[in-house]
């Protein structure tokens, strides 16, 4: 019986611990410094508007863990030494361990702005970022985003719940510049109108300005202007958390190195999700996954490894999702933000619903690559399977309706989209026969 | 809250205030004439006549004082009878024991003649049974049935009585518009979603004192309503006017109990469908919950007691109508000609053909979130509370052993009440009669009503139908082990948040099944969908389906393609 310690108690280090307590006996430790137990990081935004409090957010009920033989710390890891195998708190307490699992996540990226530390500026990545943001937006009217990605959306949210005019700043010339195709960031600018949040595109931050008490009191932006504000959101990204490993022996880039089996250049000590870096990235994927659902997937991967079974990690084809305040998005596939020369992006909107897809695909041979869906609801398996046969874009149309995962009554959008698509390229997509499936149901009842 | 809604919340609170003030405003008097509106026997009317005479130009400021005023008289009344039943009078003693046979017999079917007009549900039916067994075994021909509710009705002197039209009016208008500005207040110039924006702030919806204190008046409210009706009466002065409409007989607590939920799932049930104005199902499903409410629970068995029919919920299925096989329903049924044995064989037929075919194509959902009264209430009015039901295992647990056994105890109640139906009493005797007495009181009234209702606010909107309805634990074992239904879950795209299980008003914990891309196959669910609409990634989604793999294991989730299970 090993000694399996996993520093890192997030959606990575949780699933690998839980899929080696399904597979071995092995003495398990968990050690956090941001919680107890395990949470739910994505419900951090329910939390503040009052959808949900701290404890809904926990997957688990707290007798799981030992339920389970699954040991808790709630420490924070100061050094580790991989040729003693042991690990130390900043207590001092020392763990000695047979294998080591880094799962760190990550800390909010800051670029080094003046003023970045003052009272009233903050990422939102943890618990403590979401007491802090707590705490700092209480009463104040004014307050500005920096940086317009995913995180972005969800702080203006949260703020927008408490009556906060909220302005955000976008360094790209549309929203979530570095993921989004041009038309996709349109459904989004909408939502944030519709909701009265400011953009200001082509803008970045320089400068954080303070009043008398040291708290913030406006911002200056590279065009000069000067703007207002209570509270800054800091929402350009993450990066991973690996300041506590410089004394180590690990070979860290942006995160910690390693190959396709979460190996670091120490024997017996891996890392996976938000703070790993692949030495060499996979095909079609960056070196740094910063998704919860790739954290699950590292750790279910590594899981295999420590229990004896070496496996590599193979993820199949992208996905991902996320909800701008009523708009729900959801993707398949590879869809980049520019299009290569020989690929085509059909896009299809609703003349007022804020519904709407993408379709990205091969000019010459019409492979189906990936899909952008907005108010639709779409089926994970369908894609997962069809995106692995690599089966043309009119194979998809013709069957998108069995894709359809939106409630029951729910407006079916997909022969208007279909009739687009026979419109745009002169083809003849049948629609699929909504009937069809009535019929054969009652073919086997009569 | 914004200005309309205070003002809308301030008009309920109007419309509140002025009923409990209502409720202190009149006098009674004894009015000798409505005597005979209620006892049609001519013994007991003599009797009594004179007892209320003697009271008759008093002037009770309250209810109390009437209700035992009333109570006097009827026990000298009674005493009077009992002295005139035994009078020694030798040499006509036979044919005076077959007259008062015979006096009894008429009594009993005068009772149920009126028992028809009187009853609105099922339970109006139950307490009828009850007073009929009582009859029976009534040896001096007494009063027994408490008649106080009706005499304090007709009693009632002061404004409401004068002015009953203009207060209804006034008390259904304060409700209707409070709540519609609160609707308004709400949801209008918003844009549609879901927006459950400081839920876990508000005292209201986190068993603070409000809550509480609403959760006590609801309590409080039952209690009054089953045990002590006659305390309300100055509201059923206040609904005659609605009763009237129907021109069936004189108001009673059931029809004000009727009024009120109808008007709580009618009110409420439009502030549901705005809240959810984005999702068809929603709309549809709360469209339904409000339509059987409004016909078959209320309208029409009015409709069926003005046409002296059995008035009957249609809808209403076996145990959870558990009266359904009493004798005395049974009796009434086959004692009205071909619509009463249609009654009897539908009642059978919903429980034996219906029940299993619709849960199977659809799950208990068709019933328990579409069709049924109590799910009516709970998905309107007990919508704002639905996050309060536990999500604890142990929750589960206690759920599972306490609908069962309310289940079994529901079976054994109705199988001795058919063994004493079909050997006319003579294996259990007065058994039957005590079980029911005994499972009317703690089942019917305590757990489904009071309980039921008035632990919304403390413990979330479904506890009768979690912890205690049979007939959804029927529902449910044929949805867990025979039914097309599932709540599918869509691949990887979890993010574990708790949205779906902190909103499940079943205390299911959606999370642990979505999170392992397992469907979620549950007998409680009753397939209301909001885990599908709270859900921020699209990951769930209400169907029905082919049976194979329905409940699935998925040790590894989609998405990662290096691992596979060794089959």
């Amino acid at each position: 019986m090993q000694h399996i310690v996993i520093i890192g108690n997030g959606i990575s280090g949780i699933t690998c611990a839980r899929h080696i307590r399904k597979k071995t006996k092995d003495a398990i430790t968990v050690i956090s410094a941001e919680s107890e137990h395990f949470y739910s990081r994505t419900a951090l935004m329910y939390i503040y508007m009052g959808h949900m409090k701290y404890e809904h957010t926990k997957p688990y009920e707290d007798f799981f863990w030992s339920k389970n033989n699954i040991r808790l710390l709630k420490k924070r890891i100061t050094k580790i030494d991989d040729e003693a195998k042991n690990i130390m708190a900043d207590d001092g307490t020392v763990i000695n361990f047979d294998k080591l699992i880094i799962a760190t996540g990550s800390v909010t990226a800051m670029y080094n702005w003046p003023g970045q530390d003052l009272k009233g500026v903050s990422g939102l990545y943890n618990l403590q970022d979401l007491q802090k943001i707590e705490k700092e937006t209480e009463n104040i009217k004014q307050a500005v985003i920096i940086g317009g990605g995913l995180i972005g959306v969800e702080l203006a949210e949260m703020l927008h719940t408490r009556h906060i005019a909220v302005t955000i700043l976008v360094k790209d010339n549309y929203y979530w510049g570095n993921v989004l195709p041009e038309q996709d960031a349109k459904l989004i600018e909408k939502q944030l109108k519709k909701n009265g949040i400011k953009i200001l595109y082509n803008t970045e931050l320089k400068e954080i300005k303070a009043d008398e008490a040291g708290k913030v009191k406006s911002i200056l932006l590279n065009t000069g202007d000067e703007i207002k504000c209570e509270f800054v959101g800091i929402t350009t990204g993450v990066k991973p958390n690996i300041s506590f490993l410089k004394d180590s022996n690990l070979n860290t880039d942006k995160g910690i190195l390693i190959n396709e089996y979460f190996e670091t250049n120490c024997k017996d000590i891996y890392a996976i999700g938000d703070c790993a870096q692949f030495a060499n990235a996979l095909p079609g994927r960056k070196a740094i996954e910063q998704v919860w659902y790739t954290g699950r997937m590292h750790g279910e991967t590594l899981a295999q490894t420590i229990a004896g079974k070496r496996s590599p990690y193979t993820p199949g084809p992208w996905f991902n999702s996320a909800k701008f305040f009523d708009l729900e998005y959801q993707t398949y596939g590879d869809v980049p933000t520019i299009q290569k020369d020989t690929h085509k992006y059909f896009f299809w909107r609703h003349t007022h619903k804020d519904v709407a897809i993408g379709i990205y695909y091969n000019q010459a041979d019409k492979t189906f690559m990936g899909i952008n869906s907005y108010g639709i609801r779409m089926r994970h398996v369908f894609f997962d399977e069809f995106l692995k046969e690599k089966k043309t874009v009119q194979f998809i149309l013709a069957n998108l309706n069995s894709a359809i995962f939106d409630a029951e009554f729910s407006q079916n959008h997909i022969p208007d989209i279909i009739d687009a698509w026979n419109k745009d390229t002169g083809e003849n997509v049948k629609k699929q026969q909504k009937t069809a499936k009535v019929f054969s149901f009652l073919k086997k009842f009569l | 809250m914004n200005r309309t809604e205070r003002l809308g919340m301030m008009l309920v609170l109007a419309g509140l205030l002025l009923l409990l003030i209502l409720l202190n405003t009149q006098t009674y008097t004894f009015n000798t004439k409505s005597a005979g509106e209620f006892i049609e026997d001519s013994t007991q009317l003599s009797f009594l006549q004179p007892e209320i005479t003697k009271i008759k130009n008093s002037v009770f400021t309250s209810k109390v004082a009437f209700a035992s005023a009333y109570k006097n008289a009827v026990d000298a009344a009674n005493v009077n009878i009992e002295a005139a039943a035994n009078a020694p009078e030798p040499s006509e003693n036979n044919e005076e024991e077959t007259d008062s046979l015979k006096n009894k017999e008429e009594q009993v079917v005068k009772k149920a003649d009126k028992e028809e007009k009187d009853s609105v549900t099922e339970d109006a039916i139950q307490t009828a049974g009850k007073q009929e067994a009582k009859i029976d075994d009534n040896e001096t021909g007494g009063i027994e049935e408490d008649y106080t509710t009706g005499f304090l009705v007709k009693a009632a002197r002061g404004p409401l009585q004068e002015h009953t039209t203009t207060f209804l009016i006034t008390v259904l208008g304060l409700f209707t518009l409070g709540s519609l500005l609160v609707t308004y207040g709400k949801y209008a110039g918003k844009p549609a979603g879901i927006k459950n924006n400081d839920l876990f702030k508000k005292p209201i919806t986190t068993v603070k004192w409000p809550a509480v204190l609403v959760g006590l008046g609801l309590i409080a409210f039952y209690i009054i309503l089953y045990w002590f009706p006659y305390l309300l009466s100055d509201w059923i002065l206040l609904v005659t006017p609605i009763k009237n409409l129907f021109k069936n007989g004189p108001a009673d607590e059931n029809f004000l109990y009727g009024v009120i939920y109808s008007l709580a799932v009618l009110l409420l049930g439009i502030k549901m469908f705005i809240k959810y104005r984005h999702s068809s199902y929603q709309k549809i499903r709360t469209i339904s919950v409000s339509f059987f409410q409004l016909s078959f629970a209320f309208i029409i068995p009015e409709i069926l007691a003005y046409l002296k029919k059995p008035s009957v919920d249609l809808k209403n299925i076996w145990p959870l109508d558990y009266t359904f096989f009493y004798d005395s329903n049974i009796n009434e049924l086959l004692s009205n000609g071909k619509l009463g044995v249609f009654m009897l064989v539908w009642g059978i037929a919903l429980l034996v053909v219906i029940v299993p075919l619709f849960t199977y194509f659809f799950g208990k959902r068709w019933y328990c979130s579409w069709v049924c009264g109590c799910g009516g209430l709970a998905e309107t009015a007990g919508d704002p509370f639905r996050h309060l039901s536990s999500k604890k295992l142990v929750a589960w647990k206690a759920e599972r052993i306490v609908i069962y056994s309310v289940l079994i105890i529901s079976v054994g109640m109705t199988v001795t009440t058919l063994i004493n139906y079909f050997s006319n009493g003579a294996v259990l005797g007065t058994a039957t009669e005590s079980f029911q007495k005994w499972y009317g009181f703690f089942i019917g009234s305590i757990f489904a009503g009071v309980i039921g209702t008035g632990l919304y606010p403390i413990m979330g909107s479904r506890v009768w139908c979690r912890f205690g309805c049979p007939l959804a634990a029927i529902f449910g074992i044929i949805q867990r082990y025979k039914s097309r239904f599932r709540i599918t879950t869509n691949g990887g795209q979890c993010i574990s948040c708790g949205n779906c299980s902190t909103s499940c008003e079943m205390g299911i914990d959606v999370r642990w099944y979505a999170q392992r891309q397992q469907n979620i196959v549950r007998s409680s669910c009753v397939g209301c969908g909001i885990c599908a609409e709270v859900c921020p990634r699209g990951v769930l989604k209400l169907e029905n389906g082919k049976t194979e793999n329905r409940i699935n294991n998925n040790p590894i989730i989609i998405g990662n393609d290096g691992i596979h299970v060794v089959q």
